[in-house]
């Protein structure tokens, strides 16, 4: 025991020596801790919402019954299945205005709930007897009564005018939604012996076959493992976990050059350990011992900056969300156990696998043989070779994904095979280029500077891979950014027709709404407008009522149209489809969609595609009489309005005068504009920081790269300065090869960028969210990052020349001296 | 939410305990030591009148259909059944309309053999139909359990009837036959619980013939013998001071039946009560001093001790019996858990019966 500490000890006073060196290791230990597990803290985050809102009261992860065309369905149904022996409870659900906001009302029945229906919020023993007797309890999340603005306990009025029961903060529940019993929300949705859909609990005996108790009246719908949610926040994850992998290998790139270099370097020591009696296996020992305390205390400190990470960028994540897929995430980061420690040990294993040649080219290193220092990686010609073919590999994955993947992950494979195919063969690009200079050289230092960037390359390479990878990111990223700020902008100034656009509480609101309109001289046209909601082929899927005005025909963006599209959906048989619907049923103009509907099956002619960005949801949209003809249950409560300008400040508040209509239920275009875009850049904020921060660690893998060459390339530049040439005239050299070879790299990842930017837009965006953006590249972006790559490579160069500069010729002259 | 998270089953549980407080025991729940104010009240001298009181009383707080049978297979080996559905008001006052209803229901069934015991349970609220009673013609159902009168039911005897329910592992389908009428408890039905006026209303069934089949996994056997009936209303059954119960149901192979309960007071002291029906029908009450009940040994079951076996004696009719469980592990694990099984009993008289154990 004695032993090994002197053994660490000596070991450990190498870094002590090396402080820079020491600095190198742990930053990149951090540096890949820190980010993985931040994006881990966000996703986790992510997902446990996920899981409260399936949960609540019977989400997909519960077997229910429904009525095929969505509608509710007598509660006679649920009696007569109870008597077959079915385990079932009823659930009516249904929405309710309150303060202005429109909340989920969820009518449950206590008594026969499925004690498994997934991790449900439950309710207290002696609170279930106040839930069900009279007045009841309105359940509630936190964060809901909050939006509301209203306090525990109260018993707010709906919109009917109604009572809620009083409410009651239930923490587990998902937010937006209410909770009371069945009998209640039957009254509150004035649906009288109504339910919406039947929760299947575990079966106690052997019911009888459904189609014999309530023959086609109800469809079984099986539990899904994976929520809706889940699917379509899919790829939102993947490109998180994607970034945090990215710089996980990077950081450990870091630590691999860090770790190759202390082991080289201290190999002589190695060696006279041996020779002074400690066994092997001691020294290899205390050599992992302390790799993986070093790796414990980065570990530790990266969790904390990744906690910190996390914490800055969730709420953004939140917004975005929320934005793109109306998912409900909390604001505030709460952390299990589990994460901490998958985050201590991703830092041990990562810290592992990057000084693994080192470890085992130390562990079988005989005791007498001599140690060599500097040599490390002089094999280099075979190794690009090698390296090469990998890459060639790669890239043949690359393409097989791309020509037979379907799904999402096919499409970040692609992307990931693209890119690391491209690391790989990144410093064979280079010692070409280098090659051809040298042949093109004139004069010593001339050929000398290109030599000797040759001999460089090896010591650089991952680090120059790091920043290959990491500006390709960025080029591809913001590039699609870009591409869908500009569509998405373009867009909705077609979408937004109306001038002011107004949501009334109820029917009633919206026919006093639309009565008292039509006497205003300011008020030009009125456009109203419907929601319904339908199954389609076992996709939910939005109806949109739209009047029939030129407004319309002229500035509503299409996609692509059958011919008199607009005249054809008048009649109210013929529909558009949003793109991503259209992709989802494979659907095409021409074809014919049945959409369900509470009077039978609604036959539509589809004579449109459309964009319809940032909609979870697919829709079809139609025309409005006819939505209600054949929806008559659609409310009728929004209406856009077209308003000469100037008469539209002085019209919102007329309508918010005499009908109490706060902000929410009536704006002008340019405050739903405003606030769309709003939504739409805080959704690509989390994408842009990640960006930031990939490059910032690329940059400090650069630097930590030039930092250990720079100690290990001594002897390369002493003889140069014994022969004449100044110290600064060698530090610009070093300089100029740095950056040069920076700037080829930068080149390179131009197109690898634009690649990127490609299969994103047309492979994972299309799989993700069902839309294809055209594709734009922006010169300008590209030319800003490639300076910014240089800049970047500048600053990581600029301390080692300066060290350089600054050397004491003592140093140099030592090479000589201490001739290894 | 803090503590232990209370589910479904906890609140069934706290369902059952109102529901039970008679039958299973008084152990300082919520509700027991209430008084029944805005329930109707027990009061001596009831005429009973059938088929009206077969049917369910609402204005009371609490009411249960009990029913155990004792039976055997085409092999002669033993085993019983049991068939219970509470019924319990959360408020007084007029009955709520559909959701509004303040009833609420609870049935336990179980099936015991010398080597397995089987039990289930299930809930609902009245007003819906999920549920119920009805007086004429008699159906007592919920979910797809039922005891139900066929065509030509005797009012006064409650039979013909059928009975059926299933549990996950076992299910049972019996058809009972009776040509005695339903015999008054206590005194002509008003069952005294205690010496402060606590009481019930309470008539049983004791001469049921049962005849049905009877599945455990899934393998049927044909099953026979003898079943026992209690209907019980009360408002406030127990005192708060009574901790739990010892019951039993004998039928005698001289075709006499026995009903003997003692309630357990806090104080250490108990009250037994005792009904000697004759074969015939005519009841007789048994003074409380004539009654010796004293448990013989323990079993340990679901890590509680119980008294399943008993040493009866009612010097006065020269009456001393050993009481033996067919099955020491007849555990009723359900939101609200005593012990239900099927008996033997030798000495004086041999024959089978049921025994419950609540409160421990």
């Amino acid at each position: 025991m004695r032993r090994a500490l002197w053994v660490l000890a000596v070991l450990l006073s190498h870094w002590r020596r090396h402080k820079m060196q020491f600095a190198t290791l742990l930053i990149g230990l951090i540096a890949a801790t820190a980010l993985w597990s931040g994006v881990q803290a966000i996703n986790q985050q992510a997902r446990n919402a996920y899981d409260r809102a399936a949960a609540t009261f019977g989400g997909v992860r519960t077997a229910m019954l429904v009525a095929p065309n969505a509608a509710t369905f007598p509660q006679e149904l649920f009696i007569k299945l109870r008597r077959a022996g079915w385990p079932v409870s009823p659930v009516l659900e249904g929405r309710v205005q309150m303060n202005g906001h429109s909340v989920r009302l969820l009518g449950i029945e206590p008594v026969t709930l499925p004690v498994d229906v997934g991790n449900a919020p439950r309710l207290g023993a002696a609170d279930l007897g106040s839930f069900v007797a009279p007045p009841g309890q309105t359940l509630v999340a936190r964060e809901t009564l909050r939006g509301l603005q209203e306090a525990e306990g109260a018993a707010p009025a709906i919109s009917s005018g109604a009572r809620l029961p009083p409410l009651r903060v239930q923490p587990q529940l998902a937010p937006d939604v209410l909770v009371v019993d069945i009998g209640v929300a039957q009254r509150l949705l004035s649906k009288p012996d109504q339910v919406s859909r039947l929760l299947i609990g575990k079966p106690r005996g052997k019911p009888a076959p459904l189609a014999s108790v309530v023959g086609e009246q109800l469809q079984l719908i099986e539990p899904n493992a994976e929520t809706e949610l889940e699917r379509l926040t899919d790829s939102f994850h993947l490109n998180l976990t994607a970034f945090g992998l990215l710089s996980f290998f990077v950081g450990l790139f870091i630590v691999n050059s860090a770790v190759g270099l202390a082991f080289e370097q201290r190999l002589p020591m190695l060696r006279t350990l041996r020779a002074c009696g400690a066994s092997a296996r001691l020294v290899n020992m205390v050599l992992v011992i302390e790799l993986v305390a070093l790796a414990l205390v980065a570990g530790l400190i990266g969790l904390a900056c990744g906690y910190f990470i996390a914490a800055a960028l969730l709420p953004d994540v939140a917004a975005s969300l929320r934005g793109l897929y109306g998912a409900q995430i909390p604001g505030q980061l709460s952390l299990r156990p589990e994460w901490w420690l998958a985050g201590i040990g991703i830092s041990v294993a990562g810290a592992l696998v990057a000084a693994a040649t080192s470890l085992i080219k130390a562990i079988r290193m005989p005791v007498l043989a001599t140690a060599q220092p500097g040599a490390w990686q002089q094999r280099q010609r075979r190794w690009l070779i090698l390296q090469s073919c990998a890459a060639c590999v790669v890239f043949a994955v690359a393409l097989l994904l791309f020509h037979y993947g379907q799904s999402l992950i096919a499409g970040f494979g692609v992307l990931a095979a693209l890119m690391f195919g491209a690391a790989l063969i990144l410093p064979a690009f280079l010692e070409i280029i280098l090659l051809v200079g040298q042949r093109t050289a004139r004069g010593p230092i001339a050929l000398w500077f290109w030599a000797d960037s040759r001999q460089q390359l090896s010591g650089l390479s991952l680090a120059l891979m790091a920043l290959l990878l990491a500006l390709a990111v960025n080029v591809g990223v913001s590039t699609m950014v870009e591409t869908f700020s500009r569509t998405f902008i373009g867009w909705l100034n077609g979408r937004l027709a109306a001038d002011v656009y107004i949501s009334a509480s109820d029917n009633a609101q919206g026919t006093a709404i639309r009565n008292w309109l039509k006497d205003r001289s300011d008020v030009q046209a009125i456009l109203p407008g419907g929601r319904a909601e339908a199954l389609v082929r076992g996709e939910p899927v939005e109806l949109l009522g739209l009047p029939d005005h030129a407004l319309y025909r002229e500035r509503w963006p299409l996609l692509d149209t059958a011919p008199r599209a607009w005249t054809r959906l008048v009649p109210g048989n013929a529909a558009f489809i949003s793109e991503q619907l259209s992709r989802r049923l494979n659907v095409q103009i021409g074809d014919v969609v049945e959409v369900p509907a509470p009077g039978g099956s609604w036959e539509l002619d589809i004579v449109g595609i459309y964009a319809d960005y940032g909609n979870p949801k697919g829709q079809l949209t139609v025309n409005v009489a006819a939505l209600i003809r054949q929806f008559p249950q659609t409310p009728q409560t929004r209406i856009g309005l077209i308003v000469a300008k100037d008469n539209i400040p002085g019209l919102i508040a007329a309508l918010q005068k005499q009908f109490g209509l706060d902000d929410r239920s009536v704006a002008d275009q340019a405050t739903v504009k405003a606030e769309s875009i709003r939504i739409f850049n805080r959704t690509f904020a989390v994408t842009s920081a990640l960006n930031a921060f990939t490059l910032g660690v690329a940059g400090i893998a650069l630097l930590t790269g030039l930092l250990t060459l720079a100690n290990s390339r001594l002897p390369q530049l002493a003889p140069l300065w014994a022969i004449g040439l100044t110290r600064p005239r060698l530090a610009a050299i070093e300089l100029t090869k740095t950056l040069s070879v920076a700037l080829f790299t930068a080149l390179l990842a131009v197109p690898l960028g634009l690649l990127v930017a490609w299969c994103l837009i047309a492979i994972v965006n299309v799989k993700a969210f069902g839309w294809r953006l055209p594709f734009h590249v922006f010169p300008l972006r590209l030319v800003e990052l490639v300076a910014v790559a240089l800049c970047a490579s500048l600053l990581a160069a600029l301390l080692p020349m300066v060290r350089l500069a600054r050397m004491q010729p003592a140093n140099l002259v030592k090479v000589f001296a201490n001739e290894r | 939410m803090s503590g232990e998270a209370i589910t479904r089953r906890a609140f069934a549980g706290s369902i059952a305990a109102l529901a039970l407080a008679h039958r299973a025991g008084a152990q300082g729940y919520a509700g027991l030591g209430e008084t029944a104010d805005g329930f109707a009240k027990v009061t001596p001298g009831k005429a009973f009148t059938f088929p009206v009181d077969h049917g369910p009383h609402p204005d009371f707080r609490i009411e249960w259909w009990y029913l155990t049978a004792n039976l055997v297979d085409a092999s002669g080996a033993a085993c019983g059944l049991q068939w219970t559905l509470f019924r319990q008001a959360a408020q007084p006052g007029p009955q709520g309309e559909g959701w509004a209803n303040q009833q609420v229901w609870m049935a336990h069934a179980a099936v015991t053999r010398a080597d397995t015991h089987r039990f289930s349970e299930t809930f609902s609220r009245g007003g819906v139909g999920q549920a119920g009673v009805t007086a004429k013609p008699f159906e007592a159902w919920i979910d797809d359990w039922e005891m139900k009168g066929v065509e030509r039911l005797d009012d006064r005897t409650l039979a013909p009837l059928t009975l059926k329910a299933s549990g996950a592992d076992f299910s049972y389908a019996l058809t009972l036959e009776a040509n005695r009428p339903v015999v008054l408890q206590g005194d002509r039905g008003f069952s005294r619980k205690s010496e402060r006026g606590q009481a019930s209303y309470y008539y049983s069934q004791p001469f049921y013939r049962a005849r049905g089949t009877l599945s455990i996994d899934d393998k049927p056997a044909a099953v026979s013998g003898q079943a026992w009936m209690d209907r019980e209303w009360s408002s406030q059954p127990l005192d708060a001071d009574q901790t739990g119960w010892d019951w039993l149901s004998l039928h005698l192979s001289s075709g006499d039946k026995l009903m003997l309960y003692r309630l357990r007071q806090k104080d250490g002291r108990d009250y037994p009560f005792g009904n000697w029906i004759s074969a015939s029908g005519e009841t007789q009450m048994i003074a409380g001093s004539d009654i010796q009940m004293m448990p013989k040994a323990t079993a340990e079951v679901a890590g509680r001790k119980l008294p399943v076996e008993w040493q009866i004696a009612i010097p006065s009719r020269s009456f001393a019996i050993l009481c033996k469980p067919l099955n020491p592990k007849a555990w009723m694990g359900t939101g609200f858990s005593y012990w239900e099984g099927p008996i033997h009993f030798a000495g004086t008289q041999d024959g089978v019966g049921y025994l419950e154990l609540t409160g421990y």
